[in-house]
């Protein structure tokens, strides 16, 4: 019955709504005899953030970084071998916290493959009414739902609500996406690479519809992109991962303005420029990411980094506050024994 | 003026609305216009369905006693007068026999799969939707059947267990169950695998929920399919149990036992004595025939 009504805010303002502490997931890679487990790929290490009430936080980095891994972990699509969660103060999945089901009801995901995240055997409406109907609303009220998700998401009931997956478009599939995480009447959406396999200009209009929907919905985004100028005009806050760990985390004018951490920094320049004065002219990082099974020692980006030292290797850096943002660098630690590192 | 579609009335709502579509067809509508559109597979089912319904009619079709014998009229051949398909060593009604012969050799046939499809499609399902130790220990325990042949199994359990029909049955039951749970094993790990089982899940609806409305619709068509092209390996399995003594027993008409007490007449009357065959023949191309219209059907990658 807990469906039929939008969840009550409690603890506040000021309580982030989602926070998430020393989150680690390491996938077993089977092999050697009988399939036993030899090795392990690190795919989020100790992983700590928060998400406050009503923002946008961006997640940005390469591919295999485990941002997919990060969004699946915070609806707990794959289980955490470490870390707790706490949604708006309670902790999840402990004694006297919610259960992993309540936390489902208030967090929801929108994936990227908008075909492969459909049922193909199922009408809009059905796939819709799913949520609700699982969670005992009745089939006349799960009806009306279905009607005001697809108006909602800008999509006429009388036309789409009895159609197949396949008899839409790339955008209005996404737009049934999206209506579907919304069907629960979720405080958090995470949106796994939302729009990333859309065409431009579709692309637009489905982050306006997010950004109009956040505003009418009291919505909290945690939005995971590759895509740096979608996540600059999304965001509020941005996190930059690599291999699993946070580089740097702070507001988007920090992190677009002033990057601190060598891979921010290399990654806001490989942007292509609107500027044709101010034309990328080498490459700023070489290679690709080391494989996480067998990350480096110490600070996990060395191997790539142009001021990489001794220390690089030896100690992990933490992940410092500058002010402004908070940066895993060991030049941003004063005393770290980094030749660059900042005065104490 | 609806079924125009984007028109350039300016004004009208019509203009933005896409065209009502008659295309909104779910899978099944889809994949029985492809059916109506294949004459093979529609030749096929209309064979089967004609031999099922005569199988099934055969004592109100006015034909002759399949058990009468008589000494006199032994091995006719084809187009004797009141015996057009002739008649067998024991002098009985060829016609009349391979009719009801029907009866038990598609119920052997038909029976076995379906119980099979039953159980094996539900160990599998589970195997391939729990995944982990539960699809090691089911997957594991199938293989140990694979390490035999069919044909041997089934040879081997019958005789175990004695001739008779309940047996044949069981044990052709039995050798069906590992190869569906492997085919249902194999379908439902891949439809698990996809967002839209993940968006499901993360809906908080239960595992039976998830499974009912957005896995089995997704398997049961391959698995069906497999299942259908199986029934002729089982009517050439009842029928060899059959011939070998291992399943039904005279006098019973069924097409395997015809065939192997019409082995003597070859050289009498050969064509006579191959009839049987040509029956078990007809009915497993059939099926087969329709199973892979039926998976060509299905295959939409809309």
């Amino acid at each position: 019955m807990d469906a039929l009504l939008p969840i009550q805010d409690r603890g506040g303002p000021a309580q982030p709504l989602l926070l998430a502490t020393g989150l680690r997931k390491h996938f077993p890679v089977a092999g050697g005899l009988l399939g036993r487990t030899t090795k392990v790929v690190r795919a989020v290490d100790d992983l700590t953030l928060s998400v406050a009430k009503g923002e946008t936080l961006g997640v940005v980095g390469e591919s295999g970084c485990g941002k997919s891994t990060v969004a699946r972990l915070l609806i707990r699509l794959i289980k955490p071998d470490k870390g707790t969660m706490v949604l708006d103060g309670d902790p999840v999945d402990e004694p006297h916290g919610i259960t992993v089901n309540e936390l489902r009801r208030q967090v929801q995901m929108v994936f990227q493959d908008s075909y492969a995240s459909l049922n193909p055997r199922l009408t809009i409406a059905e796939t819709l009414a799913f949520a609700p109907r699982a969670h005992g609303l009745p089939a006349a009220e799960a009806r009306d739902r279905v009607r005001d998700l697809l108006a909602k998401v800008g999509l006429d009931p009388a036309t789409y609500a009895d159609r197949y997956p396949h008899e839409l478009s790339g955008g209005q599939r996404q737009r049934v996406n999206i209506a579907r995480a919304l069907a629960l009447r979720p405080r958090l959406i995470i949106l796994d690479e939302a729009v990333s396999a859309l065409d431009k200009s579709v692309e637009a209009q489905v982050l306006n519809m997010l950004v109009d929907l956040k505003k009418e919905l009291d919505l909290t985004y945690v939005f995971i992109s590759h895509d740096l100028n979608v996540v600059q005009y999304l965001s509020d806050r941005v996190l930059v991962m690599y291999l699993g760990k946070i580089v740097e985390l702070g507001p988007v004018e920090a992190i677009y303005g002033d990057p601190q951490h060598p891979y921010t920094k290399a990654l806001l320049s490989a942007r292509p420029s609107m500027d044709p004065r101010k034309r990328t002219r080498e490459a700023p990082i070489q290679g690709d990411p080391p494989n996480p099974i067998d990350p480096p020692s110490g600070c996990r980006f060395r191997t790539r980094c142009p001021f990489a030292e001794e220390v690089c290797a030896r100690s992990e850096p933490p992940l410092a506050d500058t002010g402004s943002q908070a940066v895993a660098c060991h030049m941003r630690v004063a005393g770290s024994g980094h030749s660059r590192a900042v005065a104490a | 003026m609806a079924v125009q579609g984007p028109t350039l009335d300016i004004g009208g709502a019509v203009l933005m609305k896409p065209r009502p579509s008659p295309a909104s067809r779910g899978y099944w509508q889809s994949v029985g216009r492809r059916l109506r559109r294949d004459p093979v597979t529609l030749i096929c089912a209309g064979l089967l369905v004609l031999i099922v319904l005569a199988s099934i009619a055969a004592p109100w079709l006015g034909l002759a006693d399949p058990y009468k014998t008589s000494m006199v009229r032994r091995l006719y051949p084809l187009g004797s007068p009141n015996h057009w398909l002739g008649t067998d060593e024991l002098g009985r009604d060829m016609f009349a026999r391979l009719i009801y012969g029907g009866r038990l050799s598609l119920f052997m046939g038909v029976t076995p799969v379906v119980c099979a499809l039953l159980i094996g499609g539900l160990l599998g399902i589970t195997a391939g939707f729990v995944g982990g130790r539960v699809n090691m220990a089911i997957m594991r325990v199938m293989d140990v059947f694979y390490a035999f042949p069919s044909v041997l199994l089934a040879i081997s359990l019958s005789g175990a267990m004695g001739a008779g029909t309940e047996n044949t049955l069981l044990s052709l039951t039995l050798v069906f169950i590992p190869p569906i749970c492997r085919v249902s094993e194999s379908v439902t790990t891949q439809v698990r695998g996809f967002d839209f089982v993940d968006a499901a899940k993360a809906s908080g609806a239960s595992a039976l929920t998830i499974v009912r409305v957005h896995v089995l619709g997704n398997v049961l068509g391959p698995i069906l399919v497999y299942a259908t092209s199986l029934i002729s390996v089982a009517i050439i399995l009842a029928a060899g149990l059959s011939f070998l003594g291992l399943g039904v027993k005279p006098p019973e008409p069924e097409w395997g036992l015809m065939l192997n007490t019409l082995r003597q007449a070859i050289y009498v009357n050969p064509v006579l004595a191959a009839l049987p065959g040509v029956m078990i023949f007809i009915t497993s191309i059939c099926f087969n025939l329709m199973s892979d219209g039926l998976r060509a059907a299905m295959d939409v990658k809309a």
